[in-house]
């Protein structure tokens, strides 16, 4: 294939509908090396469409010991989303050191397995929190830092920030505060492994059971919904 | 700079001129002339930096007012140019292309309050709000309160008290 052939090829991408995808989400036909028309709609072929399954956890003292795991070594996903990502670096300085109780910093959703929203959440970030929160592997876990997360805060009424987190992704602790110092970061994250140790940090399959009634919350607010409905 | 204005005013018809600081002077323009003056603010007189473009809704006068700051930095002063234009012609012309920043905030103007700025580039865009279906959202008979309410899920419980009632309350229980 020529490189005028090529460019013919970029000019011929036909838009059909959807005016909030980016253009290269949107149901296209390219031409193939042959000449043929090939329609693509990127939102089906290019992502999984198959619905999340529940995972059931393991019974007994199985359990117990990943549980064990799990708590003794958590990985935040390294993503601030208001003003309490600025309560996050010092956790990792000498002063308070988050390492000693197995919590690292990860640079991406893959490899992470909480999540801190850090202080209020606005729509346009919401949006991103949850493709970041999907994309995590189970078991994975909340942390929602501030009382912006849990009633608003002082942004209750604003036009552009969420009031309750819990009504767009499973939370598993509180920390109150505006904003909450490291010491209390520090002290969430134990109750979170508590949690996890007792077995009742089950937020990821909560979430896929009650699937369609976060989807419509989420939804509801995300006019622009231009993204897969769940982002493996 | 009072050389400056005395000119302005002779060749602009600048009006109601505040001295606000020794460095700091604001006056108020026709929406025609505001083009011209920019342009020539900015090739003759020095004023080569756009500090800021900001609006103000003047709901009860019916009309928008849009502030330019414009700084000159070597002597070190700041002009603010106020315009004034209906609310139902919220329609201003653009200065992208004389500062390329100005497109920015004619972006952002144009989300918040809905002033259009036609040449604009990526005017139209969602800058913050993506996909925003409502008025715009810093226009002040938009109800912010209202529509949180009927969006975000508010939390039931909440208390909030009008600060002058309950520092009243608080200090002078008994009057």
């Amino acid at each position: 294939m020529s490189l005028s052939n090529k460019n013919e090829q970029e000019k011929n991408i036909r838009v059909t509908e959807d005016k909030f995808l980016a253009p290269e989400n949107r149901k296209h036909t390219v031409i193939g090396p042959g000449g043929e028309e090939i329609f693509v709609d990127p939102l089906n072929d290019y992502f999984c469409t198959e619905k999340p399954k529940v995972e059931k956890p393991y019974k007994g003292i199985l359990e117990k010991f990943y549980n064990w795991a799990r708590a003794e070594s958590l990985w935040v996903l390294g993503y601030g989303t208001g003003c309490g990502s600025i309560e996050l670096p010092p956790l990792f300085s000498p002063r308070f050191d988050a390492y000693r109780f197995g919590v690292a910093m990860r640079p991406t959703p893959r490899q992470s397995g909480v999540f801190i929203i850090s202080g209020y959440l606005a729509v346009k970030t919401l949006k991103r929190v949850i493709r970041s929160y999907e994309q995590m592997q189970n078991p994975k876990y909340v942390i929602a830092l501030g009382s912006c997360t849990i009633n608003g805060g002082m942004y209750w009424d604003s036009y552009n920030t969420i009031n309750r987190l819990d009504h767009y992704i499973p939370v598993d602790v509180y920390i109150a505060g505006c904003m909450p110092r490291p010491e209390a970061i520090l002290s969430g994250f134990n109750r979170l492994k508590e949690k996890i140790k007792e077995g009742r940090a089950e937020g990821a399959n909560e979430y896929i059971e009650k699937l369609e009634w976060y989807k419509a919350n989420q939804k509801k607010i995300i006019k622009d919904w231009n993204m897969p409905d769940y982002n493996w | 700079m009072s050389e400056l204005l005395k000119q302005l005013k002779d060749q602009y018809k600048i009006f109601d001129i505040t001295e606000v600081k020794s460095f700091q002077t604001f006056f108020s323009v026709d929406t025609a002339k505001l083009l011209p003056l920019v342009t020539s603010l900015k090739e003759n007189s020095g004023y080569t930096v756009l500090v800021f473009i900001t609006a103000v809704d003047w709901l009860e006068e019916d009309k928008f007012q849009l502030t330019y700051i414009v700084n000159n930095p070597e002597e070190k002063v700041d002009l603010g140019i106020r315009v004034f234009f209906k609310r139902d012609e919220p329609t201003m012309e653009s200065i992208h292309h004389l500062w390329v920043h100005a497109a920015t905030f004619q972006r952002e103007i144009k989300e918040m309050y809905g002033i259009d700025f036609p040449g604009s580039p990526r005017v139209d865009e969602p800058f913050l709000l993506e996909g925003w279906d409502d008025i715009p959202p810093m226009r002040r008979d938009f109800d912010t309160k209202k529509y949180s309410e009927e969006t975000f899920f508010p939390r039931e419980g909440r208390e909030s008290n009008d600060p002058a009632t309950f520092m009243k309350l608080k200090l002078y229980p008994d009057e």
